[in-house]
């Protein structure tokens, strides 16, 4: 078994501790683990791709196009400009929430609908289940618990490799304690969230 | 949590946390570099954790003088690594081409981390030449792991040659995360003594003459020394070979299948011999490496000289590409020849306009103020904008276009005078405090010393904040049991014997524009200091006074000059009105003070 998760979003909403939970879980299951992160430049509010690969003899960082068993979008825009990570079996797990680039903010570029977005990114991938997870994470305590809202919604996909319960402990070994309670809570509701 | 300084046990590391822990096995008693992307990590690891771990370890003014540090704890046999990003060894090729004659008694690597793709870089130069430049040995890393594990042997092998080797890595590996087990931490050696050896460590003509000869037999002692080395090894079979190195080495073992694979880690000089004899028994060699042909050009003349007539694929026909990084991918180009794993069609972009989304100066960062003070202040006048190596390259962006010319650290303020020379149009050099100390003040002697009419501008943001806040000289530094104070860019520049010195407040554009028009106006060289502290750091330090912009709707006409002047990430336009967001605006005041309505205030 070999498994690539490409998780995408912009600087400042998780991406990098979701990967390490990612990681850290599947070292705990006795997988080989190779990953890959963006830092530098992208980091001044670019976007932020992570790519998470488990497995037996996983070597390579990185993934060829078309490879992700699943897209981890947490941002509506950067989830559909990613889609060429995987192919048409790929599952395609989206935050609704979108974040606007400064030039959208201030007037220059339009933002289009999330509804359409959702509709374009359906048209490719058939496999794509979206979610709420800032609101849910608002409703969990706090909008920066999205992140562990995702990851809560990740292992409701059927057929992933890791066990819940597995990623909750790793998520609760690496957030601090003063926020295990939310993180906890959120990952809870994501997890909910896409099971039903 | 990552603890680089737990007795054993494994980890999912970072590359340049591996690299970390290895310096930590092996015995380092001396770190320095000048930090730089990728490499940057190991920089912010030791400011936390060299006291712990008994290494001396800093943050040099450049990187040639963290050669030059390392250089003499190295030849007073303590083990010393310096480390740097690829553009950063131009900087540092004056003392290591020197060094290199002369040697050193404990181990020393001189790490440089190359960036194919050019992901935070100005150019994406191959550096593996300089080892060939300076004959001097190389090892590369493929992963992680061997991160940690290179890391001794390269020691063994620099104080057996008593010469300084190459470690080079490249981004895949620097930021890349994999499973690291740690092994023993060895003894630590942190004072040394220099013993006196002219004929070797001072490199008058004479000497140099007979250090050459030296080096050579040193060198002939290093190819041995690779061809029985345990990084390069045989693994696998197959009519088809492939020599491969570096992180497409990951990519050719995961997804080619039916091959002999010859990984090379000890990459100069080749085992030779090693290489004869494994291309000797195949059908085809495929050569896979990032960049140049830098392997594939010494295969194809260890070919002809040893009379071997195996077709090599590579660079040189075609099959693999030159430019940017490597992935899976890549290796479609050899699928012809080799079994490449078939990869899925991938999905299409959706047809649809997405918004763009590169990166940006951050909510608050002061450079926004002097850049919109300086295309105020010059209006219709052609200034050519020298820009340079930090946050503000991000300058080049609109609505600011303050960005004309870049080529390296420190590039700009000495271009700046070559425009004012050469051209009948002002020149405006951009630089970080950080840059200033690093590269800047030879080029505003140079200015002085000739007579150039440019403004210089010191964005002194009390931090190196491009590649995650590091101290400078103009900071002082607070770490390792050493302190020291601030080094003040404003006396400096009175002492160098400046006229036009002015120390501004970034947040404030409209003073800042006016003293951008007096020394647009005046006649020699004018330096405007601008002295703020980077908002993220501030954050980090929990230092931050809480504020923000605040906009009376009822004085707000939407005329968005605010944004077209500071663009601020904060400032969203909604209906024809600007609202800032609460969330990300801390509060500066910059758009306050170019609203043409006064409508905007700072409330604390």
């Amino acid at each position: 078994m070999k498994y690539t998760v490409q998780i995408v979003g912009v600087g400042g909403q998780g991406v990098l501790l979701a990967s390490m939970v990612l990681g850290n879980a599947a070292m705990q299951m006795g997988y080989d683990v190779a990953m890959s992160e963006v830092h530098g430049m992208a980091q001044r509010g670019g976007s932020v791709l992570s790519t998470v690969r488990f497995g037996e003899g996983v070597t390579s960082p990185l993934e060829a196009a078309g490879s992700a068993d699943m897209i981890l979008g947490f941002e509506p825009v950067e989830t559909c400009r990613s889609l060429p990570l995987g192919n048409r079996d790929t599952v395609v797990l989206m935050n609704l929430d979108p974040v606007l680039p400064s030039m959208v903010a201030a007037g220059f570029e339009e933002y289009p609908p999330v509804g359409s977005v959702v509709s374009a990114v359906r048209s490719e991938a058939p496999n794509l289940r979206t979610i709420d997870a800032t609101d849910i994470a608002i409703k969990a305590g706090k909008a920066v618990a999205a992140n562990a809202v995702m990851i809560g919604a990740m292992s409701a996909v059927e057929g992933f490799p890791i066990p819940k319960d597995v990623l909750l402990r790793v998520l609760m070994e690496q957030v601090p304690e003063k926020f295990r309670d939310l993180n906890s809570k959120a990952f809870e509701m994501g997890y909910q969230a896409a099971s039903q | 949590m990552v603890n680089l300084l737990s007795e054993g046990g494994k980890q999912l590391l970072l590359g340049n946390e591996a690299i970390t822990r290895g310096l930590i096995e092996a015995g380092v008693g001396f770190a320095s570099t000048y930090p730089g992307t990728p490499s940057s990590e190991i920089g912010n690891i030791l400011e936390k954790i060299s006291s712990d771990a008994g290494i001396y370890f800093e943050f040099s003014t450049n990187e040639k003088v963290a050669v030059e540090v390392s250089a003499a704890a190295a030849s007073s046999g303590v083990r010393s690594f310096v480390f740097m990003k690829h553009v950063g060894l131009n900087v540092a090729a004056d003392p290591m081409m020197t060094l290199a004659y002369a040697g050193v008694r404990g181990g020393m690597l001189i790490m440089s981390a190359d960036d194919p793709s050019a992901h935070s870089s100005q150019n994406e130069q191959d550096n593996r030449y300089y080892s060939v430049l300076a004959l001097m040995p190389m090892i590369e890393p493929s992963t992680p792991a061997e991160g940690r594990s290179m890391v001794a042997e390269a020691y063994r092998v620099s104080e057996e040659l008593e010469m300084p080797l190459l470690f080079r890595t490249t981004t895949r590996m620097n930021h890349a995360r994999g499973i690291v087990e740690f092994g023993p931490i060895s003894e630590r050696k942190t004072v040394g003594h220099f013993d006196r050896d002219v004929k070797r460590f001072v490199n008058i003509p004479a000497y140099a003459r007979l250090n050459r000869k030296v080096i050579l037999e040193k060198y002939a002692k290093a190819a041995e020394l690779s061809e029985e080395s345990p990084l390069n090894f045989v693994e696998g079979e197959g009519d088809v070979g492939v020599i491969a190195s570096g992180v497409s080495y990951a990519y050719v073992k995961e997804f080619v299948s039916g091959v002999s694979i010859l990984k090379l880690g000890f990459t100069n000089p080749l085992p030779e011999k090693k290489i004869a004899d494994f291309v000797r028994t195949k059908k085809a060699v495929i050569v896979a490496e990032e960049l140049e042909p830098f392997v594939e050009d010494q295969v194809l003349r260890i070919c002809a000289q040893n009379g071997i007539s195996v077709p090599v694929y590579g660079k040189r026909t075609g099959h693999m590409p030159r430019a940017w990084e490597y992935s899976p991918d890549t290796l479609k180009g050899i699928a012809g020849i080799v079994k490449v794993k078939d990869f899925p069609q991938p999905m299409s972009v959706p047809k649809m306009d997405l918004p763009s989304r590169p990166p940006t100066l951050c909510a608050g960062c002061p450079h926004r103020g002097m850049f919109a003070a300086a295309k105020r202040a010059a209006g219709k006048e052609d200034v050519i904008y020298c820009s340079d190596i930090g946050c503000y390259t991000l300058g080049v962006q609109p609505p600011f276009q303050a960005a004309d010319f870049i080529i390296c650290m420190g590039g700009g303020a000495g271009a700046a005078g070559g425009f004012d020379r050469s051209t009948d149009q002002r020149a405006v050099a951009f630089m970080g405090d950080s840059t200033f100390f690093h590269a800047g003040v030879p080029p505003l002697i140079n200015a002085l010393f000739n007579s150039h009419r440019i403004v210089m501008v010191i964005l002194d943001n009390r931090t190196t904040a491009m590649t995650g806040h590091q101290p400078n000289p103009g900071t002082g530094r607070e770490f390792g049991g050493v302190s020291t104070k601030p080094i003040d860019i404003e006396s400096m520049v009175k002492g160098i014997g400046v006229e036009f010195v002015r120390t501004v407040n970034p947040y404030d554009v409209k003073a800042a524009t006016q003293t951008f028009r007096d020394a647009l106006a005046f006649e020699g060289v004018a330096v405007i200091i601008s002295k703020c502290p980077c908002p993220l750091e501030l954050k980090k330090r929990k230092q931050l006074a809480p504020a923000v912009c605040a906009v009376d709707q009822s004085k707000c006409n939407g005329c968005g000059t605010c944004l077209k002047t500071i663009a601020c990430p904060a400032l969203f336009k909604k209906g024809g009105k600007i609202t800032p967001d609460p969330v990300q605006c801390i509060g500066c005041g910059m758009c306050a003070s170019v609203c043409p309505r006064g409508a905007i205030e700072v409330r604390k």
